[in-house]
């Protein structure tokens, strides 16, 4: 009975929204020509980098912060660290995840370069790192972390401080994040580069903290 | 209809799904991935109904690659405290107010 009528409403609200589609008017402000028009101010070439990094920088920089509040409350909630050990690994996905990583790793650097006039930049790059951790850390070459040490600590903070610290800088021009035309394209590759590495690092800690209960095994 | 409008349709679909698996479906873990099923659906819309007129707006797509990757965190959380929460209880459902 419960399910029937949760079912059905989702239906009326399926069919009121798409309904509501169709009478939809056209936008009364048009932001990709306002985005256009400042392409030339904003230090890169690409508009979803531009818009990242320098039209709506306040987003990426609280970004960033979540993140790392995320994986902050998840070290801070405790791992459970009495899961069954897995079976042992094929050594053919072994010499595959070896061949790949390093490839994994040269694609997010050119990920990182082009996104300065290309889709491309920190968020994929970091997201290509992530994923080449966990790979290696699947095909068990390298363990689960535990307790982060300074160097993996500065590691996951290193991003949103060089953020942080160069959004500051800007205030000595004016406003927060705003900057000067001449570094802006330098600004932003030093940002991403920090993002990058730091994204990397968090989104394969989401996945390392929570399986280091065989990290003592290897 | 253009495919702006067809990635919308597509999110509304996919978002009221979500409601409908969060409402009815006990087990944590399916739980979170309607949840996930309603972000994608929002992001789906806020990527289709911008450029249902053929243009590509890049603030929206801005904001979804911003979105995306704290989806990734905010469900590696949500999957953390609910091992965290069998480890201590041993249930993957929460308490129903009816049984209390």
């Amino acid at each position: 009975m419960r399910r029937m009528f949760v079912i059905l409403g989702a239906t009326f609200f399926v069919a009121f929204l798409i309904g509501s589609l169709f009478e939809l008017e056209p936008a009364a402000v048009s932001l990709p020509t306002k985005v256009a028009d400042n392409m030339a101010v904003s230090g890169v070439e690409h508009p979803v980098t531009a818009v990242l990094l320098n039209f709506r920088g306040y987003d990426t920089l609280l970004e960033i912060a979540v993140l790392l509040s995320a994986l902050v409350v998840i070290l801070a909630a405790g791992i459970d660290t009495s899961t069954e050990v897995r079976p042992s690994v094929d050594p053919v996905v072994k010499t595959l995840a070896r061949l790949v990583a390093p490839v994994m790793a040269m694609v997010a650097i050119y990920l990182l370069w082009a996104g300065a006039f290309r889709p491309g930049g920190a968020f994929q790059a970091g997201a290509v790192l992530g994923a080449a951790a966990v790979l290696l850390h699947l095909s068990e070459l390298i363990a689960g972390w535990k307790s982060p040490k300074v160097m993996l600590r500065l590691g996951l903070i290193g991003g949103f401080l060089i953020f942080l610290a160069v959004a500051a800088a800007m205030l000595v021009h004016g406003a927060l994040l705003e900057y000067p035309l001449d570094w802006a394209g330098d600004l932003i590759l030093l940002i991403e580069s920090g993002l990058t590495i730091s994204l990397g690092l968090i989104l394969a800690g989401l996945f390392l903290f929570l399986t280091r209960d065989d990290g003592g095994r290897v | 209809m253009s495919s702006g409008l067809i990635f919308t349709n597509a999110g509304v679909i996919l978002f009221a799904m979500g409601i409908v698996g969060i409402i009815l479906i006990r087990h944590l873990l399916r739980r979170i991935l309607a949840f996930n099923f309603m972000g994608s659906g929002v992001f789906l819309v806020l990527v289709g109904l911008p450029q249902r007129d053929g243009v590509v707006d890049p603030v929206p797509q801005a904001m979804v690659l911003t979105g995306i990757v704290v989806t990734v965190a905010a469900t590696a959380l949500a999957l953390a405290l609910l091992r965290r929460y069998y480890v201590l209880t041993g249930k993957l459902e929460l308490p129903q107010d009816d049984e209390a």
